[in-house]
């Protein structure tokens, strides 16, 4: 874990600055929340809600790691199926399929329906772009849209981001926004009050988690920066198969679980590939997320729901 | 899978061989592996003579690609055990990377026989 327990000085004295103008801050275990106060409120939500996010399901995946990876996959619907408020909609953070075979993504569409969620946002993952390119993945999740894949929606107060760093991957090379995206990115957020919560989702970590793994974004750090003057930015990866919480200033970072296989803490093992461990605790380290929203409380709520 | 325009040329690469010197030809003097172990290529830079069929084979539990930094060729996602073959017809240096692990890389040189 590389979670910091408190805030750095120069974070620290942007928030008391920040008071002056209509948000009060606290600090909760080294994470900065939030209240909103007079003008700012009339921007907020008006009501809690919550989403939830799955990731990394690898559709055919049939390696040691996890023999029935279609098994799991169903578990993780079944338990966003019981959370309770129902999530306003579900964000996938890519590998939906593990070979892009044909078939696999509508496998992965029909099944989430059985959620019971109307709405799910999708991100690419590598093993989603990597046999063709990106063109079957465009075709089928962002048709219509501006750009390759990346969007942006806004959800109860809440602004909702959703980058695609999967589409240049490069030999030697690591996760990638590239420019196109990051000059969207700029303008998508140019508008926004800086007390709008701002919510970011994509495959590969923003940050550096691991990057001998490649487990990083090599232009991330440009995109946080178009988002530094938010009082509240939460970032929602995958891709590493485990849970890893970060807290920089007012950015949280999360990286979730997969619903098909572990992988190894950064460094613990010689490659990052598909961690063995006894069948008896494989659903205790896959697993789904809920988030929640509340007005008046710029922090999210991060709940990790194992498939034990 | 396997490339099998290439496979074709060198086929006939090993008859030219054998009409030039009249011997026969193994299939391991124009063949090559390179495994790929705990997300890499094992053997990360390979000399072979032209002609020569390199065969990868992917031993992890992770799928792989073989892809050409030059779109020479490109491999499928390989499996655990799958491989994919390509026949070098022609002298260079080429480099290759897996499309779903950029850190793993590796180059094949190809060189006329003298």
């Amino acid at each position: 874990m590389s979670e910091r327990s408190g805030v750095d000085r120069r974070g620290f004295l942007r928030c008391m600055a920040w008071t002056g103008t209509g948000l009060l801050w606290s600090v909760s275990g080294g994470v900065l929340s939030s209240q909103t106060i007079g003008a700012a409120e009339a921007q907020s939500a008006t009501a809690t809600f919550s989403f939830a996010q799955i990731s990394d399901t690898h559709i055919g995946f049939k390696g040691e790691a996890n023999r029935d990876a279609m098994a799991t996959f169903e578990a993780a619907i079944a338990r966003i199926k019981a959370l309770d408020p129902k999530p306003a909609f579900l964000i996938h953070t890519g590998d939906i399929t593990h070979g892009q075979k044909a078939g696999a993504f509508d496998v992965a569409r029909e099944a989430l329906k059985g959620t019971g969620i109307e709405r799910t946002f999708y991100v690419p993952g590598e093993h989603d772009v990597f046999a063709d390119g990106g063109t079957e993945y465009l075709d089928r999740f962002a048709s219509g849209r501006p750009g390759r894949g990346w969007q942006s929606f806004d959800y109860g107060g809440v602004h909702f981001v959703g980058l695609v760093n999967v589409l240049t991957y490069k030999a030697g090379g690591l996760g990638s926004l590239g420019t196109e995206q990051l000059e969207w990115l700029e303008r998508d957020v140019s508008g926004l009050s800086a007390s709008t919560p701002v919510v970011v989702f994509a495959h590969v970590p923003l940050w550096a988690v691991y990057p001998q793994w490649g487990w990083v974004t090599d232009d991330g750090e440009q995109a946080l920066g178009y988002l530094k003057r938010f009082g509240s930015v939460t970032v929602l990866n995958g891709h590493i198969h485990q849970i890893m919480q970060k807290v920089e200033g007012n950015v949280t970072f999360h990286t979730a679980r997969s619903t098909a296989f572990p992988q190894p803490a950064p460094g613990a093992a010689p490659s990052p590939g598909p961690m063995k461990v006894p069948v008896e605790t494989l659903r205790g380290v896959l697993g789904i997320r809920e988030v929640t929203y509340a007005p008046g409380r710029n922090r999210l709520a991060v709940v990790e729901g194992s498939l034990a | 899978m396997k490339a099998s325009k290439p496979m074709i040329v060198a086929v006939v690469t090993v008859a030219a061989l054998l009409l030039a010197t009249g011997k026969p030809a193994s299939a391991q003097e124009t063949g090559a592996r390179i495994e790929i172990k705990a997300h890499s290529f094992e053997t990360p830079e390979l000399t072979v003579p032209t002609g020569t069929t390199v065969t990868w084979i992917n031993h992890d539990d992770d799928s792989h690609t073989v892809t050409s930094t030059a779109n020479v060729f490109r491999s499928p996602g390989l499996d655990t055990d799958e491989t994919y073959a390509y026949t070098f017809t022609r002298p260079g240096t080429y480099e290759y990377y897996c499309t779903l692990h950029p850190m793993m890389t590796g180059k094949v040189i190809v060189r006329s026989p003298s």
